[in-house]
């Protein structure tokens, strides 16, 4: 098994999800010690609860373990699929405890200063994503932000915002697709790196 | 509606329940909003990485990775029939070893193994279970509200020859009391405790000689306050 785990370290994200769809626990494993730490730092920023987090990381990775077998890797990153399916359970929790949403923007923390255990790649990721961020213009940024960490629907944004519908949606398409520009292919590139 | 202007709101996650229907509908025939969807995701993932990310409890991990070999659902369905007593544990057993695959988990309890092998995984996979991590190695104690308790452990190497790993049960202010002896090996190691679990209990395992002792004689390796 150890040097099961010493070959795997060496697999794409793409190649653990087909190891994982021929049901090989270790790809799940490995695929965990890559993206269970951003999965769960998302997870607790979108539900801000350390219990309803966990529930949402452990049901998206079973997800990816149950259904590993229907990922197309010309359709997108492995990462991004992981990352997506976290989101969606958390967005989807947290519309189910609408009471911890209500106040939970007002409360949400600055971005930066992530502890000190943090590891250097992570660290750097989020200084990146963060620097394009600030970039954007502040209605396309905080659509962005309301949807994605606030888990708000596109309707809600529109009535908390006093604007159109049509202006949410331009807004996020916008601002999206600025992101991807100001974050570079290179940039996007956020799939896991050996430290060691 | 026109839900060719849904797909932003959609790869944030940003539509009600009757939207993201429709725009699932039209995603399958709309292969420009394949496409675009495609991309738009790789820029909503991308935000996720701009959070803080604090290191998840360490139980998480195993609790995952149990719950999926508990479900087995990338393994062939038993027939219903082979569903009964003894032959379920060891059909459940059997079809779990298949879906392990290199990840063998190792056993050992007076039930046997294919039983122990099941409620192991049951107790570890169930989130009403009470959950620590261990200090010493990666893995986790859990105890089911009735005390039974589990002690999983990721890559334990095997005992060396002559020698056997043993769990004690340490009641808070007591003595350790064996709980079983195992061997380690690949993968993942899930020793069902002989010993209810007392709350406030420590778990704790140590390398002994073969076929174990009635009092540990060497420090602990691995150890869980419960």
């Amino acid at each position: 098994m150890s040097s099961v785990s010493r070959e795997l370290a060496h697999l794409s994200d793409e190649a653990l999800v087909a190891l994982a769809a021929r049901s090989e626990h270790s790809a799940l494993a490995e695929l965990y010690d890559r993206y269970g730490r951003p999965a769960y730092g998302l997870a607790l920023r979108v539900v801000r609860d350390e219990s309803l987090a966990e529930d949402a990381v452990q049901e998206a990775f079973l997800t990816v373990w149950r259904t590993a077998a229907r990922f197309v890797p010309e359709k997108g990153k492995a990462s991004t699929w992981i990352l997506t399916l976290v989101h969606r359970r958390a967005v989807d929790v947290v519309r189910r405890e609408q009471r911890r949403r209500a106040d939970s923007l007002e409360q949400a923390p600055e971005p930066g200063g992530g502890g000190a255990d943090e590891e250097a790649w992570l660290r750097l990721q989020r200084e990146r994503v963060q620097a394009a961020l600030k970039q954007l213009p502040d209605q396309q940024r905080e659509a962005l932000e309301l949807a994605y960490y606030g888990g708000f629907t596109q309707s809600e944004l529109a009535e908390r915002l006093g604007q159109p519908i049509g202006t949410i949606k331009s807004r996020m398409f916008t601002g999206l697709t600025r992101l991807r520009e100001l974050l570079g292919d290179a940039a996007l590139e956020t799939a896991w790196t050996p430290t060691t | 509606m026109d839900t060719h202007d849904l797909t932003a709101a959609y790869a944030l996650h940003a539509l009600d329940a009757e939207e993201r229907e429709a725009y699932e509908e039209h995603l399958a025939q709309c292969a420009r909003c394949r496409d675009e969807l495609a991309q738009l995701q790789e820029s909503a993932a991308a935000l996720a990485w701009a959070v803080e990310a604090p290191a998840p409890p360490a139980p998480l991990r195993a609790r995952i990775l149990a719950e999926a070999t508990a479900g087995r659902e990338n393994v062939v369905p038993l027939p219903l029939r082979a569903r009964r007593g003894w032959q379920a544990a060891a059909a459940v057993a059997a079809c779990t070893a298949v879906g392990l695959g290199i990840w063998a988990a190792t056993l050992h309890n007076s039930l046997g193994t294919a039983r122990a092998h099941e409620s192991a995984l049951q107790i570890a996979a169930d989130p009403a279970s009470h959950t620590v991590a261990v200090q010493g190695g990666h893995g986790m104690v859990a105890v089911a509200r009735n005390g039974v308790g589990v002690l999983v452990v990721d890559r334990l190497p095997v005992a060396p020859d002559g020698k056997t790993y043993e769990a004690w049960v340490i009641p808070r202010g007591g003595k350790p009391v064996r709980a079983g002896t195992f061997e380690g090996g690949d993968g993942m190691t899930m020793v069902e405790l002989q010993m209810p679990v007392p709350p406030g209990a420590t778990v704790a395992a140590t390398v002994e000689r073969d076929g174990g002792v009635d009092a540990p004689t060497t420090k602990p390796f691995l150890s869980a306050e419960t």
